[in-house]
Order: C-alpha cells, then sequence, then structure tokens
C-alpha cells in the first residue's frame, strides 16, 4: 500500500536535513504504529507524505498503491486515498464543519470520477457517524474545529477519515489530549474502518493507545531514520525502559 | 499662466451638461447645488480626500468604458416590491403595500409642495462639511431622475430597485422613513458604464431603515455613489454593500447620528481582480448621547487589484456615551495587490468607547493545507476562505433570508472566477 524508500527531507528555507532515509512499507490490511522521541520527524514525515509546502525531498521515493505521491498536488494525494489526522487539527472561521466536509467528499468523488454524494444520503452518512464518535449537531454546524476542545477537535479528524474513507491513514497523536473515554471512542472510531485493503500508520508516544488500535507492527524513529522495528512488544518495552536502550543499540 | 486644471476639468464637464428644466422647489435645490460645486469645483488628483484613487474616470465628460451587459437578479426568488429603472426611465409598480409611498423625483417636481423638498439637496449639502462631496453636487444638480420613496408604517416587503439599463445616468434618490415606520431597501443591477447615484435618507425617531446593496460581477464598471442619511433619536440605520468586481467603485456614507440612542449599522464585503479599484469612504458623526455606530468592510483583492478604506468617526462635544467601532480588513491573494487605509478616530467628548482597526493579510497557508489534505483543490479551498474571511461582513445583513441570499450569490459568483 504506502512504500518510502530512502526518503531524505530538508527544510526549504532552511539548510535543516530533518529525514535522513526512512524506509517503510505499510501494507493494506496492516497497522504500522511509528513511536520516537520529540523532535525524531514523524509529524514531518506525515506532512511530507500528504504533500505541505516548506519541505524539500532531497532524495527518496514514496509511493501510494504503486503511485508516485511526491509528485502529486495534496488534494491529488487525497483523492488517491491518503489520509492524516493532524498533530494539531487547523481552526477554520466562518466555514462550516458541515459545508467543509461535503465539500472535501465531493471534491475527492468528482477526482475519482465518482458522482457527488445528495445532500440527503450525505446528512443521513454524517448523522451516523458523528453519533458513533459522540459529536452532536452543534459541533457539526459550527465552523471548522473552532472552539472545539483538544479532544472534540481530534474525534472531529476521525470523523473526517471516517466520511472520507481512505486507503492509507495516518494518524499523528490522535491521542494526545485525549481522556480515556475518548480515546476508547476515537480507537473504535479506528477500529471500524480497519480492512484488508486499508492501511494504518499511527504515530504515537503511548502504549495506551495501543492496547486499542492493536498494531501489527511497531517502529522507533530517530533522528530522521527508523531504527528499530518489531511487534508490539517493542511499544512495551519504550514504555516501560524508554527509548534509551534502543537507540543505543541502534546506535 | 496654464489653466487650473481642476477648474478645466469642472468647466469641461459643466458644458456638457444640462440643467433639467423646470422651477419650483427641485429648481432651487438644483441652482443651490450647482453654486455649491462651482465653488468647490470637481475633485482632482491632488485632493487629500481623493489621494488614494484618481477621480478622472468619474470626472470626465464621457464615460471611458464601454456599456457592459447585465447581470443576474441577485434577489431573484424573493418577494420584493420590484421598481426597475432603465437609464432615467422609471417604472413604478401600481400597487405598493401599505404605509408605503414610493413615485418617481420627475413627478415630485411638479407638486409645489413636497416633503421630498425639506430632505433633496439638504442631506447633501449637510454632508459636504467639512469634507465637501462635489461628485454628489454635481447629482444634486443635474439628477435626471431617482424614486422618492416615503415609510409612514412598517412595510414587511423589501423594495428592490433594479437597474436593468443606462449608459451614463445621475440618479437621486430621497428616502423618508417617519417616526415608527420602518423599510428596506434593495439594490441591483449594472446602472450602466458609469453611473453617479445619490441616495439621501431621512430616519425620524424610532424609525428604521435598512438597505442591501449588491453589485454583480461586472468587470467594466465605474460606479460613485453616495449615501446620506440623518438618524433621529432611537432610529436604525443598517446598509450593506457587496460588490463583485468593477473596475473603479468609490462608495461614500455619510451619517449623522443626531438623536440619541441612534444605531447606525454599514458594511461592505467587495473582491475583485487586476484591473479593480474599490473605495469606501465613510464618515460617521456622533451629534447625540448614547448611539452607537459600526463599520465594518472587508475586501479580497487578486492579481493587483486596489483596495482602498477611508474612514473616519467623529464625536462631537457633548455625544456622551458614543459606542463607535469600525474594522476594515483586507485579505490580499497576491504580492501585486494593495490596500490602502485610513482609519481615523476624532472625539471631543470625555466618555465615549471608540476602537477601529485596520488589518492587511494573507491566506491562511496552514488552513489552505488543512483543506487541500481533505481534497479540497486549491482554487476552491482558496475561495472556501475568502468566503469565510468576508462573511464576517456578510453577518452584519440582518434579515436572515436576505443575508443567506447573498451569501450564496456571493459563493456562486467566486466560484466562476
Ligand atoms: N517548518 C519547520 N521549521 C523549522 N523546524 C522544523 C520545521 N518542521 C520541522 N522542524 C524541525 O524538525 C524536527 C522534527 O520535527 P517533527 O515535528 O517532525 O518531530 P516529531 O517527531 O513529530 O516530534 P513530536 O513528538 O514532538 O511531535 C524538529 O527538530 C523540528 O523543530
Ligand atoms: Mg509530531
Amino acid at each position: 500500500m504506502l512504500e518510502i524508500r530512502n526518503l531524505h527531507v530538508k527544510l526549504e528555507e532552511e539548510d535543516k536535513q530533518i529525514l535522513r532515509g526512512v524506509d517503510l512499507t505499510v501494507e493494506a490490511g496492516k497497522v504500522h504504529a511509528i513511536m520516537g522521541p520529540n523532535g525524531s520527524g514523524k509529524s514531518t514525515l506525515s506532512y511530507v507524505l500528504s504533500g505541505r509546502d516548506g519541505y524539500e525531498v532531497t532524495d527518496g521515493t514514496a509511493t501510494l498503491g504503486g503511485e508516485d505521491i511526491l509528485a502529486m498536488e495534496p488534494e491529488e494525494r487525497a483523492a488517491a486515498g491518503l489520509f492524516l489526522a493532524f498533530q494539531y487539527p487547523v481552526e477554520i472561521p466562518g466555514v462550516g464543519n458541515m459545508t467543509f466536509l461535503r465539500t472535501a467528499v465531493n471534491a475527492q468523488r468528482k477526482a475519482r470520477g465518482q458522482e457527488e454524494v445528495s445532500a440527503g444520503d450525505f446528512l443521513k452518512l454524517i448523522r451516523e457517524k458523528a453519533k458513533a464518535l459522540k459529536i452532536d449537531a452543534d459541533m457539526l454546524k459550527r465552523p471548522v474545529n473552532v472552539g472545539f476542545s483538544g479532544g472534540e477537535k481530534k474525534r472531529n479528524e476521525i470523523l473526517q477519515m471516517a466520511m472520507l474513507e481512505p486507503k492509507m491513514c495516518i494518524l499523528d497523536e490522535t491521542d494526545s489530549g485525549l481522556d480515556v473515554d475518548a480515546m476508547k471512542l476515537v480507537a473504535e472510531g479506528v477500529n471500524a474502518l480497519r480492512d484488508e485493503g486499508r492501511g494504518f500508520l499511527v504515530i504515537t508516544h503511548y502504549q495506551r493507545l495501543l492496547n486499542h488500535i492493536r498494531p501489527d507492527v511497531v517502529h522507533i524513529m530517530s533522528e530522521g531514520r527508523i531504527v528499530q522495528t518489531g511487534g508490539p512488544e517493542l511499544a512495551l518495552e519504550v514504555e516501560e525502559n524508554g527509548y534509551g536502550n534502543i537507540l543505543e543499540g541502534a546506535a | 499662466m496654464a489653466a487650473d486644471p481642476k477648474q478645466q476639468a469642472t468647466d469641461e464637464r459643466l458644458a456638457a451638461l444640462t440643467l433639467p428644466e423646470g422651477g419650483g422647489w427641485l429648481g432651487a435645490a438644483r441652482k443651490d447645488a450647482l453654486g455649491r460645486l462651482q465653488a468647490v469645483r470637481l475633485p482632482g488628483r491632488r485632493d487629500e480626500y481623493w489621494r488614494y484613487t484618481n477621480p478622472t474616470p468619474l470626472v470626465q465628460t464621457a464615460p471611458a468604458l464601454d456599456v457592459p451587459d447585465q447581470v443576474e437578479d441577485p434577489f431573484a426568488g424573493l418577494d420584493t416590491l420590484v421598481v426597475t429603472i432603465d437609464g432615467d426611465d422609471i417604472s413604478v409598480p401600481d400597487t405598493v403595500p401599505d404605509g408605503l409611498e414610493i413615485g418617481t423625483l420627475r413627478n415630485a417636481a411638479g407638486a409645489d409642495i413636497h416633503w421630498a423638498k425639506d430632505v433633496y439637496g439638504r442631506r447633501e449639502a449637510a454632508g459636504s462639511r467639512p469634507v465637501s462631496r462635489p461628485l454628489a453636487m454635481l447629482n444634486s444638480a443635474f439628477a435626471t431622475n431617482g424614486l422618492v420613496i416615503r415609510a409612514t408604517g412598517q412595510v414587511t416587503q423589501p423594495i428592490h430597485i433594479r437597474t436593468t439599463g443606462g449608459t451614463d445616468p445621475i440618479l437621486h434618490h430621497v428616502v423618508k422613513v417617519e417616526s415608527g415606520a420602518s423599510v428596506t431597501l434593495l439594490e441591483s443591477g449594472v446602472a450602466g458604464a458609469r453611473s453617479n447615484i445619490v441616495t439621501e435618507i431621512e430616519v425620524a425617531d424610532t424609525g428604521t431603515f435598512h438597505h442591501i446593496r449588491v453589485d454583480g460581477p461586472v468587470r467594466a464598471r465605474h460606479v460613485n455613489t453616495h449615501l446620506f442619511a440623518r438618524l433621529g433619536t432611537e432610529s436604525t440605520f443598517k446598509s450593506f454593500t457587496l460588490s463583485a468586481h468593477g473596475a473603479l467603485t468609490r462608495n461614500e456614507a455619510v451619517i449623522e447620528l443626531t438623536g440619541d440612542d441612534a444605531v447606525s449599522h454599514i458594511a461592505g464585503a467587495a473582491f475583485g481582480q487586476g484591473d479593480f479599484h474599490h473605495d469606501d469612504t465613510v464618515f460617521v458623526t456622533h451629534d447625540a448621547e448614547n448611539c452607537e455606530s459600526r463599520q465594518v468592510y472587508k475586501k479580497v483583492l487578486r492579481d493587483g487589484a486596489v483596495g482602498v478604506f477611508q474612514g473616519k468617526i467623529l464625536v462631537k462635544e457633548g455625544a456622551q456615551k458614543t459606542d463607535g467601532y469600525q474594522i476594515s480588513q483586507s485579505l490580499l491573494l497576491d504580492d501585486d495587490s494593495v490596500f490602502l487605509a485610513k482609519p481615523e478616530l476624532e472625539i471631543y467628548a470625555d466618555d465615549v468607547a471608540c476602537s477601529h482597526g485596520s488589518t492587511t493579510g494573507a491566506i491562511d497557508e496552514t488552513a489552505l493545507f488543512y483543506l487541500r489534505s481533505r481534497g479540497v483543490p486549491e482554487r476552491d479551498a482558496t475561495n472556501l476562505l475568502v468566503l469565510s474571511f468576508l462573511a464576517e461582513a456578510v453577518e452584519e445583513i440582518e434579515d436572515e433570508g436576505l443575508r443567506a441570499h447573498v451569501s450564496e450569490r456571493l459563493a456562486d459568483w467566486l466560484s466562476r472566477d
């Protein structure tokens, strides 16, 4: 599904290398987790994959279903099935959450040559998905993320993911700022989307989320590289002993 | 000695115009206005009040542009009382709602005694102090027609002035809202290659006047309007203008709050690109206690477009408890576009709360990326952000139905750009 090869990325404006040769393959149907110290490049990886400005790929490739996504515009990547749940979801005053989502869903459908969903069908669908995430009608009407609590913003990200049904979902610290119940809701939202054809890359600092979303593979990122890859037990080790041993072993 | 260019331009323009026939009260008002105009002359490039906007296209004898095509009716589908204006040909419906009198200036001119006599040219003359407004004087002198509207009761059906044709019209409307009465005025349509439209509004104590003007997406158009309003005790005045494109627009609003507890809200949303110069010039005078005034202006500028805002709040001595708020903002979609703002507060009372601000900003790249990452193409994402920026001005429209209608048109026009 997602194949990243030897990815090197620097900042466009400064001479600062952030990713130094990332190799990672997420197969369809699998959940991969990435952990790693602050500043190791996890969010950068997610931004570069989704096409944010300000980064320059100096080497390496990234493909989604065999297509070179690095050459695409962000909206094309989305239409190709890539989704990023932001570490810091963005507030957009003046744009209603519902309007935003319908515009997004229909834009993606249009890009794929599918018909737009009718207003009625859309409403039915979003109500159902919002209910599962305990997002009320008022939050749907309000401007995108404006005045949402940290946890509400994260749930809103998962709602968008559920509505857009992407092939490859990247979740950047979706668990941070969530209370225990909200974390369960979010995990349920993610688990409901798990299927044969869909891949997940879950960036997190805590083992706790991984109790709810069981990963198939866990990677440790440090200084712009994947330095270790293992099973779910790797996350447990981080939880218990921190990164010290792992990073020493890698060095 | 070389001729004074202002004098020359004024002489040339006046030579090309003829004072409409007829004496009576209107004839006297015209002569008065002409005298005032001759004393100050038409604006020139060096005038401080025209520092950011070149008045030449509005001053010269003939319009510089061809007559543009009409655009669709932005208020279509709403229950309004439509009055059509084609050049200076005005058709007023035979039946009008209770509490409303509506006629043409031409007909009113024939009456020996007419209420419009106390408004026509009077508000304009008052509004020319301390800053003269010569193009409005020209209008008072030479207007060939206009509407005279008087509300004596609560008129729920909005009046829609729909302009369907014209070349270079000079129109002058007079509105009087009597005590306790209310009326809503809508304006739309293209009034020619160039237009000079003055509206004088007298809102008596406890009266309410609402105004929504929509200039649809026509690029080649030179527009010059003036709103002059005087507000009585506990009266309300709300005016909103949407401008989609237009090569040159200068909209002036001159509001005098003369009765205690009066409220004046004026707002504008404008977007344009390239050959687009949009100027909102506002002068609000607080001359009574406990009044509220609010101005919200937003402009979206692209491809070298120019936006201008000149806004002054004058709080006279004794206008205690004044609550004044003013904001003018621009969203520049590229480095070639400019926004020139001159907000001014002049306060002679000590117990007032006045604030004003002006900002110039670019599109929020993070928000743009967020939208695009959800699959919204760049152009549509930009439009969504533009809409959200302008929404704050559109929100100033009080009536929910009209607001929704205007928002929809705005979104539609943006998406067609
Ligand atoms: N636009 C930028 N300008 C300057 N520095 C940047 C920029 N983007 C990333 N960096 C730097 O790159 C490094 C990696 O940042 P990134 O946000 O990817 O880390 P992270 O692994 O997601 O950290 P965290 O766990 O704290 O979220 C950091 O040192 C960060 O300061
Ligand atoms: Mg991060």
